[in-house]
């Protein structure tokens, strides 16, 4: 057992070590940039931002080293105690915690409050490799995906209980896990598909074409969906000849139907295109009883699903959704100019990083950042402060150093000996990649407001341990892997 | 356990994904960094205000040194809605303002009215107040904190030690959008010179804004300066004048116009330094000062008798006999007269045909000095006829043109430029202008009245004025001008070059002799003062109403001072009330005081009204 702790110091994979070191060093200085103020330059007294920031750091490497020296098997041995212990203490969360802004998430410990949620996920991820690395395991078999399901679902709905809708986002990443294991391309390509269509449905529901007659969302989504199924049907290799044909013959009478409709009598293309999505998925459904093939079962199901998605969608949209809400999307789609209210903070953000031309303004000159226009400038919007002090230069090295670490986490998590170290490494991957996606997508006005933080960067104790946690205790599963095959 | 190799694969899709993100999002820093210039200006817009600084406006000072206009400060009150807006108590505002809450709420409605408040915004501030004065604004500022949005600024408005001269000063105002546009020095708010020496010397007195570059924050507060001030500019305080102006003679000039309708202009012959320059009726200068202006301003500008015009200089006049001694000179120029042995005969006029110009009764025939002196009408008549009917032009028309020409030459019927604004040119008839109104058939006799300052000719003020320096000088004048200098500047060279007229120095003598015989024993006798040598001519101009009341002199003979006109409007004969006005007020120039005499003849003049009827002017 000794020996093994020794070599811990030898195998750890020191180049992400530095990474991380050097992510949270600029994630630092970005701080002092945020939380600068006007006459006030003590970065180091513990009562301002960047003091405090500085304690959770220095604990967040007390606390890598200690993971490091760990027992690497422990990880393995306690993940479902470590799962259910956490899952309880989310579970206790809701109702001992404060109404903070609505969210019941943050526990006071003292004269420091933790969020839970934060914890939750290197739980979570160390219960999903344990369950994929079980005996037998098999994706494609029902009671295995269900269980990995409910493992993601019960933090999920947990956190969600805490009225902390983006953090619980966040378990969505796992659906890249799970396609890396074996689950289906085509449950990530419906996933894409089912945005797509949402996002042009939406965006140009009320937009017409044809002589004020037809709805260009509807129209173009429909569009899409005979077209997606055509391609499922050639990919999948079920009369992929007949599909290119059949496409053809689609787009032929896709023009004709316009033609009339400009030059003879106007009437909503709509009916066309719907009628072509109706008659594919008769013909598959036709073809899936004849000849007992389930392939088209699954197409047809793809055509009629999506469809009804649409509609759905849309229902959901206009009928279910509070005005409020409908407003933030409607802003989020480039729909309204909202710039006063749900589309200030992103407004202001786009200022802020597009006023940094290419060199910045220089550490500590950012205008936007330090007089406050920007909100939450420490916390979810911190990318801003770079973007506008250090200019593209800066950010995008920044992203690019982003890119090397989370790549650098694929590359590890790939050269694990073992399933668990494997499926480990790629939920953190999954995690950081999403959590970068989406914050800095919602910097850049490309993704919607959520506000999850940027690993490393964001102020907070909570998530930077939550990070670094779920970091070190890969690097200790990695660092072991040469002791697997003795 | 076997390792699972089926998905090997997918995990360059997934890195694919990753990459895929990060590019995407380094194309978009780059659209929003580098391609777009938008993000830029938003930004400053956002975190710098521009706090301008306005310089002290440059004072005036008279020839002597005294002090005529300067500054003191007034506030003014601006709110931003969006803080003030159920937040402050009312009552108490008003209270501490000493306004009415019908009046806060006038302005209220006023700010929110966006045609009469173009640059409406519930988030920027807004004139709430202007020109409130240091007792006013003290409560108030001292409750400023329980006013929140409520900001006081200060700004500069006008003092005038004497309410003397308002048309001369002009006054200042804000900057009006046609302005605005003219010149980009000014923003919305500002004040500019509207009429007079503010207005014609606004580069100089204005001086140069000073910027200062501060941060504000999110919430509109200010935090410091940007960049630790190194990007602001200091004002730079407006040039002082000091204006030819002696506010004693102004003073006195204004005095005895009181009632009267009429100017004066007094030239330093030497220089074309106007001494003093009277417009009457007048106004006191402060009426354009403060939150009454407009109302104020209205009420001049509607007043039958139009004190707003600056009649010294806009105001255009029949000369009358004052014309006489600058046709004397042309006759003398153009040979057509022999200073002593022309002599024209008066039978109580010029009688030609059944052609008549009446004049008094007087010797006859008379030479040209005498005819100066007594202003014989027929004289000149005769004078003129034999110009324009001189064979040697060729024709009426060539003759004419030569007069003209003579006339232009001693500052007649252009502008002369002196440096305030609304000169008029007055009017100098061509031999065009007599083709057209007689279709090419006229002469002499037809022009007749144009010999004695009347007909189509129209002189303001200070052409007669001028027309008095340049006979002082014998013949050059310097443009007038009342700013005697710029602190700091040197005088613009058009008031330092001196005009010639075509007239030869020597022909001066005999009608400066013929002037100076006026006051000795002519028309002028009570414009005499004694111990200085006075000559003058006077002038009875006929108009619909009763006769204007002209006088034009100078003193002392060699060497002279001071050369004034003074025109009062249906004043009667020039020895009325020309004479003795133009006589007090050179004494007054020229001894520094009035004897015990000329002060009750002031006062005398002073109270003495003329009724001119309630008709617009």
């Amino acid at each position: 057992m000794a020996t093994r702790n020794v070599n811990v110091w030898r195998h750890v994979d020191w180049i992400t070590i530095c990474m991380y070191l050097l992510l949270i060093l600029c994630g630092w200085l970005s701080i002092c940039g945020a939380s600068f103020e006007v006459g006030q330059i003590d970065f180091f007294s513990f009562d301002s931002r960047t003091g405090k920031q500085l304690i959770w750091i220095f604990c967040s490497l007390g606390l890598g080293f200690i993971l490091l020296m760990i027992e690497d098997r422990f990880y393995e041995l306690f993940s479902f105690p470590i799962y259910i212990g956490m899952m309880l203490l989310l579970l206790a969360t809701i109702f001992i915690a404060k109404d903070v802004k609505g969210s019941h998430s943050w526990l006071q410990l003292g004269p420091i409050s933790l969020q839970p949620a934060e914890f939750a996920k290197f739980a979570t991820a160390l219960c999903l490799s344990r369950l994929v690395d079980s005996y037998g395991f098999d994706m494609s078999k029902p009671r295995f995906s269900i269980r990995l399901l409910l493992t993601i679902l019960l933090p999920l709905f947990l956190i969600i209980a805490q009225k902390e809708t983006g953090s619980a986002l966040v378990y969505v990443a796992f659906f890249l896990v799970f396609y890396r294991e074996g689950m289906p391309g085509a449950i990530l390509f419906v996933g894409v598909s089912a945005v797509v269509y949402f996002v042009i449905g939406i965006r140009f529901q009320e937009e017409l074409f044809c002589e004020g007659t037809t709805s260009i969302g509807y129209y173009a989504v429909l569009t899409l969906i005979l077209f997606f199924s055509y391609g499922m049907m050639y990919v999948n290799h079920i009369k992929s000849d007949k599909a290119i044909r059949l496409g053809l013959i689609s787009i032929g009478l896709l023009i004709a139907s316009y033609l009339v409709a400009i030059y003879l009598i106007p009437f909503n293309q709509v009916y066309t295109i719907g009628t072509l999505d109706a008659a594919l998925a008769i013909y598959l459904l036709y073809q899936w009883i004849a000849r007992r093939a389930l392939p088209f079962f699954f197409v047809a199901l793809f055509t009629l699903g999506s469809v009804g998605f649409l509609y759905s969608a849309n229902y959901v949209f206009t009928d279910v959704l509070e005005y409020h809400q409908r407003t933030r999307i409607k802003v989020l789609l480039g729909m309204i100019e909202d710039i006063k209210k749900a589309g200030y903070n992103v407004n202001q953000s786009k200022i802020a990083i597009g006023s940094g031309g290419f060199t910045g303004k220089g550490f500590l000159n950012g205008t936007q950042t330090k007089l406050n226009y920007v909100p939450e400038q420490d916390t979810d919007f911190i990318f801003c402060t770079i973007g506008e002090e250090q200019g593209f230069l800066g950010s995008s090295l920044i992203l690019l150093l982003y890119l090397t670490f989370i790549l650098r986490l694929l590359y590890l998590s790939e050269r694990q000996p073992t399933t668990f170290g494997r499926v480990y490494g790629y939920s953190v991957f999954s995690i950081f990649l999403f959590h970068l996606f989406i914050n800095v997508g919602m910097v850049l006005g490309l993704t919607p407001v959520i506000g999850i933080p940027l690993p490393f960067f964001s102020y907070g104790g909570s998530s930077l341990w939550g990070f670094t946690l779920l970091l070190f205790i890969f690097l200790r599963i990695d660092a072991a892997r040469t002791t697997q095959y003795r | 356990m076997a390792k699972d190799y089926r998905f090997e694969k997918r995990r360059f899709v997934i890195g694919g994904i990753a990459v895929a993100i990060v590019l995407i999002y380094i194309i978009r820093l780059f659209n929003l960094q580098i391609v777009s210039q938008d993000y830029k200006k938003y930004a400053d817009s956002n975190a710098l205000y521009h706090n301008i600084i306005t310089p002290s406006r440059g004072m005036m000072y008279d020839r002597n040194g005294e002090l005529l206009v300067y500054n003191q400060p007034a506030y003014d009150i601006s709110v931003v809605l969006k803080e003030a807006e159920n937040n402050i108590d009312t009552l108490e505002l008003c209270r501490s303002l000493h306004i009415t809450k019908a009046y806060f709420q006038e302005q209220m409605t006023r700010i929110r009215n966006p045609r009469k408040n173009p640059g409406y915004s519930r988030y920027t501030q807004q004139l709430f107040m202007t020109q409130v004065s240091p007792q006013d604004i003290g409560e108030f500022q001292e409750k400023l904190f329980r006013f929140p949005g409520f900001y006081i600024s200060k700004r500069i408005i006008r003092q005038y030690k004497y309410n003397i001269a308002s048309h001369l000063f002009g006054d200042i105002a804000e900057v009006s959008p046609k302005e605005l546009k003219k010149d980009d020095y000014y923003r919305r708010g500002d004040y500019i010179g509207k009429q007079g020496i503010e207005r014609s010397y606004e580069k100089s007195l204005r001086g140069e804004k000073g910027v200062e570059i501060l941060l504000r924050d999110a919430r509109g507060r200010l935090k410091g300066p940007y960049k630790n001030g190194t990007k602001d500019t200091k004002p730079v305080p407006g040039s002082d004048l000091v204006l030819s102006i002696d506010a004693k003679v102004q003073a006195l000039g204004e005095y005895l116009m009181k009632d009267k309708i009429g100017a004066i202009v007094a030239i330093e012959p030497k220089t074309g330094e106007v001494l003093c320059m009277v417009s009457s009726p007048t106004y006191s200068p402060e009426l354009m000062v403060g939150r009454a202006r407009s109302k104020n301003l209205g009420q001049l500008y509607r007043n039958v008798r139009k004190p707003l015009i600056n009649r010294s200089i806009q105001g255009t006049y029949p000369p009358g006999s004052t014309f006489k001694p600058a046709e004397g000179l042309v006759y003398l120029q153009e040979g057509i007269i022999d200073p002593y042995t022309t002599k024209y005969p008066c039978h109580n006029g010029f009688i030609y045909k059944n052609l008549r110009v009446g004049c008094h009764t007087h010797p006859s025939p008379l030479s040209l000095i005498p005819a100066i002196a007594t202003s014989c009408n027929s004289f000149f008549c005769w004078g003129l006829y034999h110009l324009i009917g001189d064979k040697k032009y060729g024709s009426s028309q060539k003759a004419l043109t030569v007069w003209k020409n003579h006339m232009v030459s001693q500052g007649f019927g252009y502008r002369l430029g002196i440096d305030i604004p609304g000169e008029s040119r007055g009017f100098i008839p061509n031999s065009d202008y007599y083709d057209k109104i007689y279709r090419g058939h006229w002469n002499g006799l037809t022009v007749i009245s144009i010999a004695i300052g009347q007909g189509e000719i129209l002189l303001t003020p200070l052409q007669i004025a001028n027309l008095s320096a340049q006979i002082a000088n014998r013949g050059y004048y310097y443009t007038p001008h009342v700013v005697k200098e710029v602190k700091g500047k040197s005088l613009d060279s058009k008031y330092t070059e001196k005009h010639r007229t075509t007239i030869d120095t020597k022909n001066y003598d005999y009608i400066v002799d013929g002037m100076r015989e006026a006051v000795l024993n002519g028309t002028c006798r009570a414009g005499a003062i004694p111990g200085i040598e006075v000559c003058g001519k006077t002038g009875t101009a006929q108009n619909r109403g009763h006769d204007h009341s002209v006088f034009m002199g100078f003193a002392p003979k060699e060497n002279p001072e001071i050369a004034i006109s003074v025109y009062v409007e249906n004043g009667g004969y020039g020895a009325v009330f020309g004479v003795p006005i133009g006589s007090l007020l050179m004494e007054q120039y020229l001894t520094g005081t009035l004897s015990e005499a000329s002060k009750a003849r002031a006062e005398y003049i002073r109270n003495r009204k003329i009724y001119y009827g309630n008709a617009e002017r």
